[in-house]
């Protein structure tokens, strides 16, 4: 059996968007370590993926589907999950970014729960191609699910995987874009202006999802409803906020890097707190 | 070699139903008896060689063992990162098939010329360095290796009618092959240039020096041991490859050398200039790196006038 379908033993709590914010937000002040606006920009999503209905690391072994952070930097997000799953060892969370844990800012494939290291962007939706082709080689029904930053549209070799996919009609391959309209430097429209995004993905052959990337039942609804038989690879062009979540950071550029200071670490607590869910 | 890489895979490939071959829209008269033979398990993936690694790395996290194909400047240096972010580091079975080290793309021009794959090679550890001298050998180190567990570099030439005398067809992992015995000067080659190296040795033998000729075709894992044990015997080694002198066979050497206190010397044939705009086949770009027959005869006697006992 191949490393990335190992067997995880899960022991469930809910995975939801209030608390895996909260745990990014705990993580990256303890730690001290920034990336907090992108981790917050894909909690829903994240949540979704691991609680409703997809086959992801822990719930079935062989034909479980895969996932692929592509936009590593997100990693703070996943491992709250994989820690709210099960998957990590109780304390292990609290590891981040410490001397000697595997828990660092990307993450890496020899960690439990993740199947394949990532960080340099532009290289996941490939990967995720690569196990969608293997599946239809092997006649096994799992999918592969990869979780992309708008500015990695930025990178040609995730069109090289565009093309690949729709010509090969991988409709196992599921691309999830993280909208947010930010990158490092600044806005996307200011930096490399993405827009129309989802005709983009259409003109090279893609289904294309617009929807609410914070609308956890308008992302449940639709990975639910999509075809996985032979035919276009689909994409959710999920509109979201960097930062959502947390007043102060929402939209804002400095969030992709900044780590938190005391008090706006107390606020951000205080806001997740009085949160819906 | 590349036929017989193409034959020995489309043979592997009747038992061993992970082997899969890809490519980026190049081999074209060399990859049908493969595609033809198996034609579920063959992918043009387009002219997209980042993708063809990435594609291949999810392919050999689900249990396939890919063989990718191209030229060898765009196999090891247009996905480089993605060699090393995918099968490098999730120590997984891709292979990488390199076709035409050194010049032998001649007249197509620099973009065409390998002559830092190697190095960009050697420095991934994990990655397996193969460069056969011949099409058997080429064709017995596909076979040897095609079950190994991590990621491998094939470097191959474009011949295939050409046998390097001596050398039979053999090929072990992490050895050397001495394909000529000789007393008097150490020649270590690699890759197609091997042949020019015979000649050179014809050429010194007619006047009277004896060189053993070796056959390098593993730089990872380096054949340490038995390149340490010819170091031992002879105090000049000169290195010939259709590479740049930089980080490949005689910079490897040249580490054994000094990291075991070997004394002795070791002189370098290879690529030294910059890229030029000086178009030609591979025999006059040879020729003008000082790789033909006759040169490397030459910097073999000037460096045994030099460094000689």
């Amino acid at each position: 059996m191949p490393e990335s379908a190992r067997k995880i033993t899960v022991s469930s709590q809910a995975v939801t968007p209030r608390k895996i914010r909260q745990i990014i937000i705990e993580e990256s002040k303890r730690a001290n370590v920034g990336h907090i606006g992108s981790a917050l920009s894909v909690a829903d999503i994240i949540a979704v993926l691991f609680e409703h209905g997809l086959r992801l690391p822990g719930t079935d072994a062989s034909d479980r589907d895969r996932f692929v952070l592509s936009k590593g930097h997100s990693a703070l997000a996943l491992y709250a999950a994989l820690h709210l799953k099960g998957i990590l060892q109780p304390d292990q969370v609290q590891t981040y970014c410490c001397d000697g844990s595997l828990l660092g800012v990307h993450p890496e494939h020899q960690l439990d729960g993740i199947d394949f290291s990532t960080g340099s962007l532009g290289h996941g939706l490939a990967f995720g191609a690569g196990v969608a082709l293997a599946s239809r080689l092997s006649g096994r029904p799992y999918r592969a699910f990869v979780l992309v930053s708008d500015a990695e549209c930025n990178e040609g070799s995730l069109w090289e995987t565009v093309m690949f996919a729709a010509h090969h009609k991988l409709a196992n391959l599921v691309a999830i874009v993280d909208n947010n309209g930010q990158q490092a430097l600044g806005k996307t429209k200011d930096v490399i202006d993405l827009h129309p995004l989802g005709e983009k993905w259409r003109a090279f052959g893609w289904k294309v999802h617009e929807i609410d990337g914070h609308n956890p039942a308008e992302l449940r609804q639709t990975l639910a409803g999509l075809e996985t038989a032979d035919g276009p690879p689909n994409v959710l062009i999920a509109n979201t906020i960097s930062g959502k979540g947390v007043s102060f950071m929402e939209g804002k550029v400095e969030w992709h890097y900044l780590p938190l200071s005391d008090d706006l670490y107390a606020q951000a607590l205080k806001e997740l707190e009085a949160s819906e869910s | 070699m590349r036929l017989a890489c193409t034959r020995a895979l489309t043979e592997i490939a009747r038992s061993d139903p992970r082997i899969l071959l890809l490519t980026a829209d190049l081999g074209f008269m060399v990859l049908e008896e493969f595609s033809e033979a198996h034609p579920t398990r063959f992918f043009n993936v387009g002219v997209a060689e980042a993708n063809m690694i990435g594609l291949a790395t999810g392919l050999a996290a689900s249990g396939y063992v890919p063989y990718v194909y191209s030229i060898a400047t765009f196999a090891s240096m247009r996905g480089y990162e993605q060699i090393r972010n995918g099968p490098i580091l999730h120590k997984l079975p891709v292979r990488i098939i390199g076709v035409g080290g050194g010049f032998e793309y001649g007249h197509a021009g620099i973009t065409h010329h390998a002559l830092e794959d190697l190095t960009i090679a050697r420095v991934q550890p994990g990655l397996t360095v193969v460069a056969p001298a011949d099409h058997e050998q080429a064709s017995a180190a596909i076979r040897a290796t095609y079950d190994l567990p991590g990621p491998i570099y094939y470097r191959i030439g474009k011949r295939d009618d050409y046998v390097l005398p001596g050398l039979g067809g053999r090929f072990r992992l992490g050895r050397i092959e001495t394909v000529r015995d000789g007393d008097d000067v150490l020649i270590l080659v690699l890759g197609s240039i091997a042949a020019e190296a015979i000649k050179a040795s014809d050429i010194l033998s007619r006047k009277g020096i004896q060189a053993n000729v070796s056959v390098v075709s593993s730089l990872r894992p380096a054949p340490v041991e038995d390149i340490h044990r010819m170091l031992k015997r002879f105090p000049l080694v000169v290195t010939v490859e259709e590479h740049y002198v930089d980080g490949g066979l005689g910079s490897l050497v040249a580490e054994i050398a000094a990291e075991n206190g070997t004394c002795g010397r070791v002189f370098r044939c290879g690529v030294r200039t910059p890229p030029s705009a000086t178009c030609g086949g591979e025999a006059c770009l040879r020729e003008v790196n000082g790789l033909s027959a006759r040169s490397i005869s030459d910097s073999v006697v000037n460096a045994l006038k030099e460094f000689g006992e």
